[in-house]
């Protein structure tokens, strides 16, 4: 993958207020620096935007954060392509939010990222360029309305996993933002295995519909967890740091010993046959993962790769005049005299487009 | 105003409206400018959609349930305006489009607001609806040469489907004059601002003047239902 190494202003913004926390002398030393940066890690302390950091530290969080983001928002196309077909009103509406949960999810952590002096701007371009990831599950395809409640179920349900660590990561703005998504994640978990109950327990077609979905997504959501702890390189540091605080081993057992019951109360067959509980380690034994795969579809091999990377580029491309009008009307109205106050009551709250209001009630 | 409750019926014609463009706002799902009007469109449309359902609960007894209103009638059986169909084209067209039936929406829940409970709850809805879209005209139709000939150009384009909003709905006995009066004010208030013109000519082309609202569509309406009803049809009976 390639690198998000911190371009020259990630450092200006993180020393901005001094490099050091707050009320620090300036003349301490890097070591001194790095000393309290170490010894607040290991108390479980967390790391702020002002505080000083190393900068691989920053580095990796960006880069980890900037492909979670990534995620998020590739992640609303593989479900947004049932949104105009959802078969009821309410499927309709839930699927609609879930959509849009993951925009809002893009949201906080590009926002997050940008506390560490990166850009979003910057990051969408390196998404379209390739030279930044996201995940790789994005990039099957969603063939019938069961992959709606699959991808709910078992990859909103692998989210969860992999993600309710991070909300004691060591970077604040990382955790606090990982709080919100997993609240949000957990929601979506339930209304995807909801969706697939309904479709087993309704006709024959539906059931071989949700059968069929969850024979298809089920590997790939075990390769979410990454590439088993030996071939994994970048966890060592991670760990050390409190970015990471469970191997992907780890994560993808937990995962397999939560999904083998709630396959079974709904009804549908997990796709390996070497699925076997294992009194002896307390966890379900589960049969070898086809690696190949995996880093075919890293490699861009996967059905969608290029159709998930073409759509968002165009969307961007499509949207730039857009971008461009309201940073020209922006610096148009910083220039301009005062309205007259005939005009205020109908003029714009602020210059920014709409942010998310209140959670919805309906549906959830 | 009418201080009795409207005939049911009479509520089929705004229900569909909200439906129909609900639909067309969720196709922007994963195709927005910027990540924060992938967050206001949904809000939007999801808006839209709850109206809608509760404007169908509303009709249960004559029409069946939300479901069989919405999946099981033929085109020819929907009311909506045909303003609310029109595909979203450019991100300017759809905000022509939200500026054009907000402005008609938000003055239409203030009349219903006394005897259709729905109603005076969508209110605060529509005037952030509203709001949103005024914002967007506001800044494209100032922003850059291109934003405002993309504005202009959709205002026209639009422009013919809106004298229908206007066509008196059977059942609801409110002051029409007066809802045309307030939209007209709104609009010459807000493009005066964004520097945009109001198109000249009637709102209503010769052929739909209250085309929607009497069950005649333009063609990519019959495609929009084809694609929102197909999978609810081909299982018939099952639930979901
Ligand atoms: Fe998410
Ligand atoms: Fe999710």
């Amino acid at each position: 993958m390639a690198s998000a190494t911190s371009p020259p202003r990630e450092r200006e913004a993180g020393s901005g207020a001094g490099p050091a926390r707050a009320g620090a002398p300036p003349e301490k030393s890097e070591q001194e620096f790095q000393a309290d940066f170490d010894a607040a890690v290991a108390a479980d302390e967390r790391i702020e935007p002002r505080d000083w950091m190393p900068d691989a530290y920053r580095a990796t969080l960006v880069r980890q954060i900037a492909q979670h983001a990534h995620s998020e928002i590739i992640g609303m196309q593989p479900e947004a392509n049932w949104i105009t077909r959802a078969p009821s009103l309410r499927r309709k509406a839930i699927l609609m939010a879930k959509v849009q949960d993951e925009a809002g999810h893009g949201l906080y952590l590009y926002g997050a990222a940008e506390t560490l002096g990166a850009d979003r701007e910057e990051l969408l371009d390196k998404l379209h360029s390739g030279r930044q990831k996201y995940s790789s599950i994005f990039n099957y395809p969603t063939l019938t309305w069961a992959d709606v409640g699959a991808i709910g179920w078992l990859v909103d349900g692998a989210a969860i996993t992999n993600q309710v660590p991070l909300c004691r990561c060591s970077y604040g703005p990382y955790a606090r933002a990982m709080v919100r998504v997993c609240k949000e994640e957990s929601f979506h978990q339930r209304q995807g295995y909801e969706l697939l109950l309904a479709l087993s327990r309704g006709t024959p077609a539906q059931r071989a519909m949700a059968q069929d979905a969850v024979d298809r997504w089920w590997w790939p959501s075990l390769m979410m967890f990454g590439p088993p702890d030996e071939a994994s390189s970048h966890s060592a540091r991670s760990m050390a740091w409190k970015i990471k605080r469970h191997s992907n081993d780890e994560l993808r057992q937990r995962f397999v010993d939560i999904c083998v019951p709630q396959a079974e109360s709904l009804g549908l067959t997990l796709p390996d046959p070497e699925l076997t509980w294992n009194a002896e380690r307390g966890h379900w034994d589960f049969g070898p993962i086809d690696w190949q795969e995996f880093q075919e579809i890293l490699k861009g091999n996967g059905p969608c790769n290029a159709q998930r990377l073409e759509q968002r580029r165009r969307a961007h491309d499509d949207g730039a005049w857009v971008r461009e009008a309201a940073a020209a009307h922006a610096a148009k109205q910083r220039s301009r005299p005062v309205e007259p106050p005939a005009h205020q009551e109908r003029q714009p709250a602020g210059a920014h487009t709409a942010a998310p209001r209140a959670a919805r009630s309906g549906d959830r | 105003m009418t201080a009795t409750a409207p005939p049911a019926l009479a509520l089929l014609p705004p229900a569909d409206d909200a439906l129909v463009l609900s639909h067309r706002l969720g196709e922007w799902a994963g195709h927005a400018p910027v990540l924060e009007e992938e967050v206001a469109l949904a809000n939007i449309a999801l808006d839209l959609l709850g109206q809608a359902r509760a404007l169908y609960a509303e009709l249960r007894d004559e029409l069946g349930s939300e479901d069989e209103i919405a999946y099981l009638r033929e085109e020819r059986a929907f009311r909506n305006c045909q303003l609310v169909e029109q595909p979203n084209e450019d991100f300017a067209h759809t905000i022509v489009r939200q500026l054009y039936f907000s402005a008609y929406q938000l003055p239409l829940h203030h009349r219903l607001a006394s005897c259709v409970p729905v109603a005076a709850k969508a209110a605060q809805e529509t005037a952030y609806h509203l709001d949103h879209a005024e914002q967007w005209t506001l800044r494209l139709g100032d922003g850059t040469e291109e934003s405002h000939a993309r504005m202009q150009r959709a205002a026209d384009a639009l422009w013919r489907y809106t004298g229908e909003l206007f066509e008196p709905i059977e059942g609801l006995d409110i002051d029409w004059h007066g809802l045309r009066a307030e939209w007209s004010g709104t609009l010459t208030d807000v493009f005066g601002r964004a520097g945009l013109t109001v198109p000249d000519g009637p709102g209503t082309g010769a052929w739909s003047a209250g085309a929607g609202r009497q069950g005649l569509h333009t063609e990519p309406f019959g495609r929009m239902l084809a694609e929102m009803q197909h999978l609810h049809r081909s299982h018939p009976g099952a639930s979901w």
